[in-house]
């Protein structure tokens, strides 16, 4: 099974004949009667799963299951935001991983998904703030992360824009990753679509899964729109939704739902390079290649599964960023939508195996998913090829639950992005 | 080429010219233009360029679909891009710049991509820019971003001003035409509150262009009349400029009010933002005209069909001498019926519809105009402007079979229902097959909180297109010219080739055209959202108002499917882009965020008092006297302090009064400690816990009386304790009989601390502050120096300390008689910094520092604060799970280098070796570090692995630039560790 490159003489081909002659990105297959790891949820952490479990371990018998279509769900929703400045060490070691993966993707992937290493910034508004991301520094430095402690004058070079006299929150200085940055969502999700399609894997969009079939503690297969299937091994990958799929195979997770919310402005010309977060103000905001500013607000108060949110965290952060970015304020707002996340009692991800046997579960990634997709997909294919998870996913099972042993971001990050 | 007519313009007054500027280019207008009609009447057909091709762009609509006529308004302070024209009022002096060109609107060098289209189909950069990797940041992606994005960004802040307003009715009627005004008659004569809200400054929609009759008047008569009456009455609000922006869960909705955007420089807010609760929504917004796609159909010059007859109308402004109409429905013949009265040419229409008939139809074939019957559009002659349209048979594949000269083409591919209102909060659609339209689905209406439908939406919003159709509802009798079927037309020539599809355009802005879907659909981009994901299709600023419902008729064709299986993208909001100033209100710059203020904070501004916020309020941080360095200040303090004395402003501290029979029970479960055994008159340090026991606040609580207590917070933490507090007793202990109220503001609270505090309390005078009246770790009510106040003797700085709360109202003055009775001692006010490190020589904990949400009590050596004689509290069972039992948890310590420098903050110690992730391994870490005056030396407490069990043990930490810093663990108390000093 291979595809055709993409390149640009292949573009410059095609354009002598109209373009008639690309092939599709991904395969529309019927299902097989059994697969030797299905994967429920074709969003990024999915995809990257079924990409990395061929890739890395060999394994492509695979399907992987979409209710609706592939990278519809947070993958298409979110504000592209790649970073691994965290403080704690399982975390660091997971958003990094993703992070050098991002790096090559497209090279890997053969698939411009437009990594963009612009840099990150998170501003120190309070001296609290300040104290926090200079110890983040030290820990990344540990971690083998490249982040810095930069000065307000320097965060003024990279961001003309940006207001760091205040009146109320002068900026103090900034944690600063330069290799942070943006990537095109949509084209991670494809571009792992059509790497897994051309493995011979296949994604299977409009096939709601409706149960789960056990025999004997062990799973064997699932019920779907589109009959039933079976497999040696399942892997839930369904932000959103994940307690809804673990309720049909006989478990519960620790998990709460609700909106998150993004919005965008009418496009500019550049006007900001680098991503900006102020999360003592609750705002973050990058400009797409597009030239839209792209806005992040808080997740709702309350658990719902409506993809909407409530208009008020629009005016809270809407607030802290004309605050910080004066000029903004006659820029309209173009679009605002929601999605729904999955949010654990430590807000880390869960990478876990399950009371059920062969069933493996990754969730929880709450406002941070989009960013760990190649590194969650990794760990994701080693602890479901192995049975076991590897190092970057050790730390991640439902067993710190019971043991208390979380994995708590708050001091390094207060606001949802 | 376009020009303003002699006669005719309802809405323009000639009486009043207005002057105005067009890339520099003096132009003028009347009162009541659009910038859009102001720019057609002075002869400026071409007013942009494309995103992707820099093709030029004309202006295509007259309302709020507008995709092209997007211009740089205003100077300076007040410049926005993107500005819509079509909907933008002119004003004397209005300053418009076009957009997305280099170096001149009419020469671009950005062009040169429209000669190369080819190469730039749909998701091209999907497929290149990958090699090498570092082009793609450092060449390609700076290029597309220079090239991409529309308007110019604005250099300075904005200087206006926007507001924000609440609103309540039963009723809100979202739309100002017949139907919405009829809806609003029908609500406002049964009494009940209605709003009223419609997008232009105008109020009858298209009902005053296209007339009819109603209730046997004309359509502008009933207009008039209808909106006498409503004005007349008391419980109906009428508001023109005002869009309806989005619809969101149990009827709130958001209006978007331009109040001044037509006099800038004026007194009034820019924009009003509206938010309103409504018990019904109705939703009259509508229907929106679709071009048809036809080679050629993005010149400057093209025009949708209702545009044109607008423009005529409306604003005496004829887009062209000579027009060419193009249609598959019977309402665009009122577009060359408008035309023809106004005096200008029709070259002919051509409808591509086999056999049609009508009135409307007979009536331009009466005029002389030739109708060519089941023929299309082949291609639109003209550079930047139209000088021709080939025509070819609508069935076949574009061989064309005649010519025609014109300098105009109205097109119309048929009207789509706005339903956009309609489908944010959950209202579902259904694909009409005959009237070729998504319509609203009546059975699944968006629902509020009781199930039942929150929305009702009429007239063309609903698909009713015709008067008498619309008015039926209303029980109104109407008159409209008989109408033939429309015909879908996705297509011209149904068979176009490659050449022509590759010309063919849908999303105006974003350069999405026919062959680019389809290209979509072939390449297994199949679903509606990722077509339009990877096209674009509909994601420009007019959000597929004009595109979307073309683009998904040809992505079903390609796929083979019928329409509703591919089915709509999700409406979202706002329906157009509204401003962040409005959004924003007046909560910017000095009011951004409400700051709190003690009764002492003009004092200390007044003494200079360097700021630190902590959460909204402002504290001082020190009080630098003239030309003296931050550090030496606080240097100055701590020392003065432990000397002699000093006082500290405490009335940020959070002061929750917790009362009621079962406020002892409450409090035990809040507090780590047992509280409910407090002796009256007494303090005691607590410490609170989240379910998962870590420790989130602490503070003195003192029992006030036998059945209240009193919990100081930390000062940030005030509003969340109080929160919390409430969440238990409202969600959990419903049934504890307990208050609580938050008195942070009611009390100002002065520390007075250090040897010589007692002198200055008894200076004072009025109360007896000594040892046995007044023992360590009491409290005690009573006048001192004249004031109410209650007098606490506490210490967070390890000396000799009162903190004494007084009314509010009194805390200045207070304030102030304790200066006064302290300066023969010397004292001094100090800062937060001074705080923070004498609490730091005694080994206090802070809440923040020595925490951050992953340390509970036992880590810090607070064991002895954890009562074991209760069965249960807030956080226990989490504290026994096997992570938390761990010996090898990080606990608190002291830390002292070996030369007495002072620690990096928030350094780690490092250990032997890597993790398997390769991450260094460490063992512990700085919380706090100070240099400490007192004992002349850098003092730190840190949490290290098993640290308690280490005295004396030397860790590495590494800092910055490579430097390894050494410290030794020792004890975390490094001043007064028997307590002497505070219990004298």
């Amino acid at each position: 099974m291979g595809m055709r490159r993409y390149s640009m003489f292949a573009v410059a081909r095609e354009a002598l004949r109209f373009h008639a002659g690309w092939e599709r990105a991904w395969k529309s297959p019927e299902p097989k009667s059994h697969y030797d790891v299905i994967v429920v949820g074709a969003g990024g952490h999915g995809l990257a799963t079924a990409y990395y479990l061929g890739k890395v371990h060999g394994i492509r018998n695979v399907a992987v299951i979409e209710k609706g279509w592939l990278g519809g769900g947070n993958t298409g929703r979110n504000t592209t935001i790649i970073r691994s400045n965290y403080l704690q060490d399982p975390s660091a070691a997971i958003y990094e991983k993703a992070r050098s993966l991002y790096e090559d993707l497209s090279q890997d992937l053969n698939y411009n998904v437009m990594f963009s290493p612009r840099g990150l910034l998170m501003l120190a508004q309070s001296e609290h703030e300040r104290r926090g991301y200079q110890r983040t520094v030290y820990a990344n430095n540990l971690q083998g992360i490249e982040t810095e402690w930069i000065t307000p004058q320097k965060v003024k070079e990279l961001v003309p824009i940006l207001n760091i006299e205040g009146p109320r929150y002068p900026v103090l200085g900034a944690l600063y990753q330069e290799r942070g940055g943006t990537a095109r969502h949509d084209a991670v999700a494809w571009g792992y679509a059509r790497g897994c399609s051309a493995m011979g894997m296949d994604i299977i969009q409009q096939c709601e899964v409706t149960g789960v079939r056990t025999e004997g503690g062990k799973v064997v297969g699932i019920d779907t729109t589109k009959g039933a299937i079976g497999c040696s091994k399942l892997a839930m990958v369904v932000a959103g939704h994940s307690s809804v799929l673990a309720e049909m195979a006989g478990f519960r997770l620790p998990i709460e739902s609700m909106a998150l919310q993004a919005w965008v402005s009418e496009p500019i010309k550049p006007a900001i390079d680098v991503v900006v977060m102020a999360n003592l103000v609750h705002g973050y905001m990058s400009q797409s290649d597009k030239g839209e500013l792209v806005i992040g607000g808080g997740t709702d108060g309350f658990n719902n599964y409506t993809q909407r949110g409530s208009w008020h965290h629009v005016e809270e952060t809407t607030r802290a960023l004309v605050e910080t970015f004066p000029i903004i304020s006659r820029l309209k707002m173009l679009r605002q939508w929601g999605g729904i996340v999955d949010m654990t009692g430590d807000r880390s991800p869960i990478l876990s195996k399950t009371p059920v046997e062969n069933i493996f579960v990754n969730c929880g990634w709450g406002t941070g998913g989009f960013k760990s997709i190649p590194g969650s997909g990794w760990a994701m294919a080693e602890l479901v090829a192995k049975g076991e998870p590897g190092p970057l996913a050790a730390e991640f099972g439902l067993i710190r639950f019971r043991e208390g042993r979380f994995i708590d971001e708050s001091v390094a990050a207060g606001v949802a992005h | 080429m376009s020009l303003r007519l002699t006669k005719g313009g309802r809405l323009i007054d000639r009486s009043k010219p207005l002057g105005f500027r067009f890339n520099g280019q003096p132009m003028h207008g009347f009162a009541g233009d659009t910038l859009a009609s102001a720019l057609l009447g002075a002869g400026q057909a071409m007013v942009g360029r494309s995103f992707k091709y820099h093709r030029p762009r004309g202006i295509v609509a007259s309302g709020v679909e507008e995709p092209n006529a997007l211009l740089g308004l205003g100077t300076g302070a007040r410049f926005e891009p993107d500005q819509r024209a079509t909907t933008t009022e002119l004003f004397e002096g209005a300053t418009t710049t076009s957009q997305n060109h280099w170096p001149s609107l009419k020469f671009d060098v950005g062009a040169i991509n429209d000669k190369l289209y080819r190469l730039f189909p749909a998701g091209f950069y999907y497929k290149t820019f990958m090699f090498p990797r570092f082009a793609w940041k450092h060449v390609f992606e700076p290029i597309v971003r220079q090239s991409a994005g529309l308007g110019e960004v604005p250099k300075d802040a904005d200087v206006d001003r926007y507001e924000q307003a609440y609103g309540y009715c039963d009723v809100l009627v979202a739309g100002g035409g017949v139907a919405g005004l009829a809806a609003a008659l029908e609500a406002g004569r049964k009494g009940q509150r209605v709003i009223v809200l419609e997008q232009t400054p105008h109020w009858g929609g298209r009902a005053m262009v296209d007339g009819g009759q109603i209730d046997g008047h004309d359509a502008a008569d009933w207009v008039a009349a209808a909106l006498a009456e409503l004005k007349a009455m008391a419980n109906v609000s009428l508001r023109n400029r005002t869009m309806v922006s989005g619809v969101f869960d149990h009827g709130y909705v958001i209006g978007y009010q331009r109040v001044g955007d037509a006099e800038p420089g004026s007194d009034k807010p820019r924009h009003r933002l509206w938010r309103i609760r409504a018990g019904q929504i109705v939703v009259a917004s509508g229907a929106i005209e679709r071009p048809i796609s036809f080679a050629g159909n993005d010149l400057p010059g093209v025009m949708l069909a209702g545009a044109v007859r607008d423009y005529i109308m409306n604003w005496a402004v004829a887009p062209g001498q000579r027009l060419v109409v193009v249609t598959n429905n019977d309402d665009a013949y009122r577009t060359a019926l408008a035309a023809l009265d106004a005096g200008l040419e029709v070259a002919g229409v051509v409808d591509a519809r086999e056999a049609a008939s009508g009135p409307l139809i007979d009536a331009v074939k009466a005029r002389g105009v030739r109708v060519y019957e089941g023929h299309g559009i082949a291609k639109v002659k003209g550079r930047a402007e139209v000088t021709g349209v080939e025509l070819c048979r609508q069935a076949g594949e574009g061989t064309v079979v005649m010519e025609l000269a014109c300098d105009a083409v109205a097109m119309s591919g048929g009207w789509s229902p706005a339903v956009h209102l309609w489908s944010h909060c959950g209202g579902k659609l259904f694909w009409d097959e005959a009237a070729v339209m998504f319509r609203p689905d009546h059975a699944r209406p968006p629902t509020g909180a009781d199930g039942e439908a929150m929305a009702r939406i009429v007239g063309a919003a609903d698909g009713k297109l015709r008067l008498c159709e619309i008015m039926e509802e209303f029980g109104l009798g109407a008159v409209a010219d008989e109408e033939s079927a429309i015909e879908p037309v996705w297509l011209m020539p149904a068979r176009a080739p490659d050449a022509l599809r590759f010309k063919a355009f849908l999303d105006y802005q974003n350069d999405v055209k026919v062959s680019d879907v389809q290209l979509a659909a072939r390449e297994g981009y199949e679903s509606v959202e990722h077509t339009k994901r990877y096209t674009t299709l509909g994601m420009a600023t007019d959000q597929g108002k004009l595109s979307n419902i073309n683009g998904l008729a040809i992505l079903s064709d390609a796929l083979g499917r019928p329409i509703p299986a591919t089915g709509t993208t999700t409406f979202r909001p706002p329906y157009t882009p509204i401003s962040f100033g409005a959004i924003t209100g007046e909560a910017r710059g000095e009011l951004f965020q409400p700051l709190r203020r003690t009764p002492i904070q003009g004092w200390h501004a007044a003494r200079g008092a360097h700021w630190e916020p902590v959460g909204q309020w402002r504290r001082p941080y020190c009080y630098p006297r003239s030309g003296e360095a931050h550090g030496d200040a606080v240097k100055r303090e701590i020392l003065t302090t432990r000397e002699k004395v000093g006082m500290l402003d405490a009335s940020t501290l959070g002061k929750i009064v917790v009362k009621g029979p079962d406020a002892g029970r409450f409090l035990d479960m809040l507090y780590t400690n047992l509280m409910s055994t407090l002796p009256v008159g007494k303090c005691r340090y607590g410490l609170m816990c989240n379910e998962n026991g870590f420790l989130m606040d602490d503070g003195v609580v003192v029992r006030l009386s036998e059945d209240s207590w009193l919990c100081h917070t930390t000062s940030g933490g005030a509003d969340r304790i109080h929160g919390w507090m409430e969440d238990w007793l409202q969600c959990e202990w419903w049934d504890w009989k307990v208050y609580t109220a938050n008195l942070t503001e009611q009390f100002a609270q002065v520390a007075v601390v250090g040897p010589k505090a007692r002198a200055v309390l008894e200076k004072l005078g009025g109360m007896d502050v000594s040892k046995e009246a007044l023992p360590f770790m009491t409290y005690v009510e009573g006048e001192l120096g004249g004031f109410r106040a209650r007098v606490f003797r506490i210490s967070f700085s390890g000396e000799l300390s009162y903190e004494i709360a007084v009314p509010t109202s009194e805390g200045l003055a207070f304030w102030e008689a304790v200066a006064e009775a302290g300066a023969e001692f010397g004292i001094t006010p100090y800062g937060t910094e001074a705080l923070h490190v004498m609490r730091a020589e005694k080994g206090f904990i802070m809440i923040g520092d020595e925490t951050d949400g992953t340390v509970i009590p036992q880590d810090l050596g607070l064991g002895w604060a954890i009562s074991k004689k209760k069965e249960d509290y807030l956080g226990k069972r989490a504290q026994q799970r096997s992570y938390m039992t761990d010996p090898d948890r990080w606990k608190l310590v002291g830390l002292e280098t070996l030369d007495g420098s002072v620690l990096p903050d928030g350094v780690y110690a490092v250990d032997a070796g890597h993790n398997a992730n390769g991450q260094r391994n460490v063992q512990g870490r700085v919380t706090s570090t100070y240099f400490s005056p007192t004992l002349g030396k850098g003092i730190a407490m840190g949490l290290v692995r098993r640290g308690p069990d280490r005295m004396g043990e030397v860790l590495d930490f590494p800092g910055d630039n490579g430097a390894i810093h050494k410290a030794r663990i020792v004890d975390p108390c490094f001043y007064d560790k028997e307590g002497e000093k505070a219990n004298v």
